[in-house]
């Protein structure tokens, strides 16, 4: 099986019930496991793994745990968060996992609940999820029925449940901290660190928050073993990864592939190439927070370490394609504009600088801009880097603001010296 | 009708019973009074403040911070346009203009008919239907601009 996450998932059909997914072995894992192996263990396993977490930052999963503070004067309740808000621009690959496979997700939560102690789960799901939502209720509904959620799951004594939270949509509510505020009803700003969520995290009891796709290879890395999980991978990586990508391409879609698949086979493989009169520029190969890959990275494998090695981010693996018809100021003006909204307006530089940032490239954008402000730009991006802000937004914004300034820089000249953009149809 | 109904009192009663306090339920109480309502005016923000024992202030803050809570009035259907990047190469800017033709209202505002208000929203997770857009609970993609006028006509 080289497609573990999804090799039961048939886009246009319902996800298997509860009694179909049975019969695939569903919820073995889960049943062999708690109460009959030592937590400690399933956090073992995950470590021996390799598995790193999907939602961008690649932290490994298993060392994420083991902060959780074990054994009988450990704070009660801990709390298991399953992070579904997915509101990173170009990001839908856990939608295709919580629309497929909601049965998968409750048992691998279960057993993550397992790994750190923890009673309670949560599912923070963006509302754009309707279909996602409904499916999930049902499974949860008939989870509880057979009583593998609850108070004592499968005849264990130990209890754990699942309650879904439908976001009132806000991007500061996938960064940890903020999805925490928000679950607990307040604004979704984000909290200092340290504490860290595990010693103190929601309601100021120890929590893990972990990407979808994180939790959704747990089950499989229980019931397979670390080693399998670690073979999966290729070029060096462990494991599979759920890659995506949009933009003028024949197929876009979602797939999952070895760690570690090379741009180039992602874009002519599996997106089936671009669309007819549209030649491949360069993408963002994580999510809108990411740098600008181009031709020279076509066989550049796409994991977290090679990723990072070329100047960016591997994020969340869905990228964003960006063709020769698409004008590179105009989308880092959506971009921009999008960072600059979702600024939570809890700190300065983020909150003053990237509207600011969205109108200087608005002004460009629409052939009214000054040689000087792409210098600005340039200058803007350094005052929005990692180690001036709160957190990850901004520094976020600027990744793909200063990688198009680096590489575009010549759209950005031409659209001052034109006066107009050159990607639009003279009007 | 600024009080709480019975109905709402019930759902939001719910949510607090699987949380450690009522003001944590902040969220979900004004998810509930829009669900009913349409939107939050300040009569119902006042009622949910109260219920939790919340200042108004704090609700506020609350209320106005999210996307998806709407604190002026919105038409029987929102249309939520997806303004993400994916989406914007693909063409939504033509698909926004389109809308805007169709309903003769401009983003934000109600249709005369009270039927819809249009929002840019920012993103549905749909990129690989792009352009998308939502009427209500239904996902819509790839949308072209000549679509626009025919999808609006199934919701009356």
């Amino acid at each position: 099986m080289k497609t573990p996450l999804t090799h039961t998932i048939r886009p246009k059909e319902p996800p298997l019930d509860l009694s179909q997914y049975r019969r695939t072995g569903g919820y073995r894992a889960a049943e062999l496991t708690v109460g009959r192996t030592a937590p400690g263990d399933v956090v073992d396993l995950v470590k021996r793994s390799g598995l790193r977490g999907r939602g961008g930052a690649g932290f490994p999963t298993g060392a994420k745990w083991s902060f959780v503070p074990m054994g009988d004067d450990a704070p009660r309740p801990k709390y298991f968060v399953a992070n579904a808000d997915e509101m990173e621009p170009g990001a839908f690959k856990d939608r295709y996992l919580l629309e497929g496979d909601p049965h998968g997700l409750i048992e691998s939560m279960i057993l993550s609940g397992y790994a750190i102690g923890a009673e309670v789960g949560y599912i923070f799901l963006r509302w754009a999820y309707r279909l996602a939502y409904a499916r999930l209720s049902r499974a949860i509904a008939e989870a509880r029925e057979a009583g593998f959620l609850g108070h004592d799951i499968f005849g264990s004594g130990h209890a754990f449940d699942v309650h879904i939270h439908v976001s009132a949509g806000r991007y500061m509510c996938g960064e940890e901290t903020g999805l925490l505020n928000a679950l607990e009803g307040k604004r979704a700003t984000p909290r200092h660190k340290p504490p860290y969520p595990q010693a103190s995290g929601l309601w100021g009891k120890p929590t893990v928050v972990n990407n979808i796709e994180t939790i959704c290879a747990v089950r499989h890395i229980v019931f397979h073993g670390p080693d399998w999980f670690r073979e999966l991978g290729a070029n060096g990586g462990a494991g599979t990864k759920l890659y995506a990508a949009s933009g003028k391409l024949r197929q876009p879609g979602v797939w999952e592939l070895p760690i570690g698949t090379p741009l180039g086979e992602i874009i002519d493989e599996h997106a089936g190439g671009m669309t007819s009169g549209a030649r491949f520029r360069a993408t963002l190969p994580g999510g809108a927070s990411t740098e600008f890959l181009t031709r020279e990275h076509w066989d550049l494998p796409l994991d977290f370490d090679p990723v990072a090695t070329a100047g960016s981010r591997l994020g969340t693996g869905t990228l964003i394609v960006m063709d020769d018809g698409t004008c590179p100021v105009g989308m880092v003006h959506n971009l921009e504009a999008f960072f600059a909204m979702e600024s939570c307006g809890f700190c300065t530089p983020c909150r003053e600088g990237l509207p600011w940032t969205a109108g200087v490239l608005r002004r460009l954008e629409e052939g009214r801009g000054r040689y000087e402000d792409i210098e600005l730009l340039r200058h803007h991006a350094k005052l929005l880097a990692p180690g001036v802000t709160f957190c990850a937004l901004a520094p976020g914004a600027s990744a793909p603001l200063a990688s198009a300034l680096s590489l575009f820089g010549d759209d950005f000249e031409r659209h001052v010296r034109e006066g107009r953009c050159p990607f639009r149809a003279e009007a | 009708m600024a009080a709480l109904s019975s109905a709402e009192r019930a759902e939001i009663d719910a949510e607090i019973a699987i949380l450690p306090d009522a003001r944590s339920a902040s969220i979900e109480a004004l998810k509930t009074v829009q669900r009913h309502r349409r939107w939050i005016d300040d009569d119902a923000l006042g009622a949910v403040a109260e219920y939790l024992d919340l200042s108004k202030h704090e609700l506020e803050a609350i209320a106005s911070f999210y996307n998806l809570l709407f604190r002026k009035p919105v038409g029987r259907h929102v249309v939520l346009v997806c303004d993400s990047v994916s989406c914007w190469i693909l063409g939504n800017e033509a698909v926004k203009q389109a809308l805007e033709d169709s309903l003769g209202a401009a983003f934000g505002e109600v249709t005369r008919d009270d039927r819809f208000t249009a929002l840019p929203m920012q993103c549905l997770g749909a990129c690989d239907r792009g352009p998308a857009l939502m009427i209500d609970e239904d996902l819509h993609g790839p949308v072209q601009p000549a679509d626009v006028s025919e999808l609006l006509r199934r919701y009356p």
